[in-house]
């Protein structure tokens, strides 16, 4: 994981990893940032309380091969859903594949309905922060198409 | 030295041998708000009160905050700047004053709009810096914040004409929370109040956060004492333990042996205040009696823990904090500019920190024994200083092992278990 924020390797198409909007969190950045490395990926890391422009502006100009939101302060779902819609009003970013986990409610794990809510309005999957959830974010990162590693 | 306000509130309770307990708590609705301080203050021990804002005012999201509110969605605080000041002078009537101050904790980068709201209704008591709430928080560029943070200063001290003493505390023994050594903490801390006292502020309390080692820790709270009654001259001072920031314990015995560990480490080390964790802590924000629950056990542990200060000096996190800030001071006599060239030139490094200001080299780990240790000083000027032990790139596995290595340890014993922490 050196040196921050972007792993050199400027042909593949990179990873971002981005924490909410209002989630000064950084330990799961950093956490994700070597598991994803770890799997073959190039990971541009955007730090915590990304705004949805520099998300879109990034993701715009890197045009990544997954797009990874990360939040634990409680907000996740309110910031998550307003991040995800404002990326899929960008039709060059209406195939980017967007995921969230961590802790996304103050209340504990999100319901049903708050994950079907936020499938609903564009993300691919979302990971609850359990060992179960982890264990599925991985299997998402093993399908994914790797670079080569040296 | 006034004799008013949240410091002067604090040195009485210290004087009299009590330790001042406080929470961490913040709630959107006014009346729960309320409640929430009312039980803080019925509390069985000597507590100042907390109103911890929620992360869109922290950001300056102010029409989120205000959206929230009317359209009535819970926050993970209080919106001190999305409420009317009406409000929040109701939440506050009759419970804020000299027996019971209370705190604004927030976390921003830019707390103008904070101070300007906490102000407004008759508080003068937060905290945070312009390190701590930068760099490891956001995305705010450190030269911002030094600004924001020296503009946020002078408009709290101008209270001190009014005969108010407003209060000022270091997040910088906090920053990142966990794996930040000691010795990079406690000079976080010592810069920082220093920077609010060069602008104007002379009630000023320093933080430590509780990390890894109960030793290591009662060197760097004697380390830190020792450095502010050398740079914090005829400056009203206190010092904050928080219980452990990184991974809190799942169990309930786990959690409260950690806490009660935070209570040994506050009073033995001559520390006047501590800021508690819940047995919540690991899954979600606690409630209120959650929050009770743990400011009694705080207060009984406190109650028979005898005071047992270290000799400051001597020690490596006191050599390793001494060179950091004096480093920083021979840069500029601006502290601000100091600051800034420290961060740009790494002569201060925040490992794992990922803020485009932060140099990005230093590496830290746990040791055998337990203790923060460098892996990689990076370019801080701790060459001979510090116990380098190089290594090889951290894995995730690896990173999560050492941010759980407190959660592990607390857990795995069971209750009544002698503390051979």
């Amino acid at each position: 994981m050196s040196p921050f924020p972007t792993t050199p390797d400027p042909g593949a198409r990179p990873v971002l990893v981005a924490g909410g909007i209002s989630d000064s969190h950084t330990w799961n950045l950093v956490y994700l940032h070597l598991l994803l490395e770890e799997h073959g990926q190039r990971v541009v890391n955007l730090g915590p309380c990304v705004p949805e422009d520099l998300l879109i502006a990034e993701a715009l100009h890197r045009r990544p091969a997954l797009i990874v939101v990360s939040s634990v302060n409680g907000h996740g779902y309110h910031d998550g859903m307003r991040t995800v819609a404002r990326l899929r009003e960008h039709p060059e970013l209406d195939a980017v594949p967007v995921v969230i986990g961590g802790k996304l409610g103050i209340e504990g794990p999100p319901g049903e309905e708050e994950v079907a809510a936020l499938r609903a309005a564009g993300y691919d999957a979302v990971f609850d922060d359990s060992p179960a959830g982890v264990a599925a974010f991985r299997r998402t990162l093993a399908a994914l198409p790797q670079r080569a590693l040296v | 030295m006034s004799g008013v306000g949240f410091g002067a509130f604090v040195r009485r309770a210290h004087d009299a041998g009590r330790l001042v307990v406080q929470p961490r708590m913040g709630m959107s609705s006014p009346e729960r708000m309320r409640a929430g301080l009312l039980a803080t203050r019925d509390t069985a021990a000597t507590t100042v009160g907390t109103i911890t804002l929620d992360s869109y005012t922290r950001v300056g999201d102010l029409d989120s905050a205000r959206l929230a509110v009317l359209e009535g969605v819970p926050l993970n605080g209080y919106p001190i700047a999305g409420h009317e000041r009406a409000t929040t002078r109701a939440v506050l009537d009759g419970i804020h004053g000299p027996g019971f101050p209370v705190q604004v904790r927030h976390g921003s980068a830019a707390p103008q709009h904070i101070f300007r709201a906490l102000t407004a209704v008759g508080l003068d008591a937060s905290e945070g810096g312009p390190v701590s709430y930068c760099l490891p928080y956001g995305r705010v560029p450190l030269r911002d914040s030094v600004g924001h943070w020296r503009a946020s200063c002078e408009l709290l001290a101008a209270l001190r004409d009014s005969g108010a003493e407003p209060h000022l505390e270091t997040f910088g023994g906090c920053i990142l929370g966990q794996l930040c050594p000691p010795g990079l903490l406690v000079a976080v801390s010592v810069l920082e109040a220093m920077f609010f006292h060069r602008h104007g502020i002379r009630s000023i309390s320093v933080s430590y956060a509780q990390q890894t080692d109960p030793r290591q820790d009662a060197e760097a709270v004697a380390a830190l004492r020792t450095l502010c009654a050398r740079f914090l001259p005829h400056t009203e001072w206190h010092v904050v333990v928080y219980a452990y920031m990184g991974l809190f314990p799942e169990t309930e015995h786990g959690a409260y042996a950690l806490l009660g560990k935070a209570a040994e480490l506050a009073v033995a080390s001559g520390s006047e205040r501590l800021i508690v964790k819940t047995v919540a802590e690991s899954r979600r924000i606690p409630t209120v009696a959650e929050n009770v629950a743990a400011l009694e056990h705080a207060a009984a542990v406190a109650a028979r823990t005898a005071r047992a200060p270290l000799e400051g000096t001597g020690t490596q996190t006191y050599a390793e904090a001494t060179a950091l800030v004096e480093a920083v001071l021979a840069l500029d006599d601006d502290l601000g500019r100091a600051l800034l060239t420290a961060f740009a030139t790494g002569c201060l490094d925040v490992p794992y920190c990922l803020h485009p200001d932060n140099a990005g080299f230093s590496r830290s780990y746990i040791d055998a024994d337990g203790r923060l240790c460098w892996s990689d000083i990076g370019k801080m000027p701790l060459t001979g200083i510090a116990d380098v032990r190089p290594a090889r790139a951290i894995t995730s596995d690896e990173l999560l092992g050492a941010l759980s290595h407190v959660r592990r340890r607390y857990d795995r014993y069971d209750q009544g278990e002698p503390a051979v922490l």
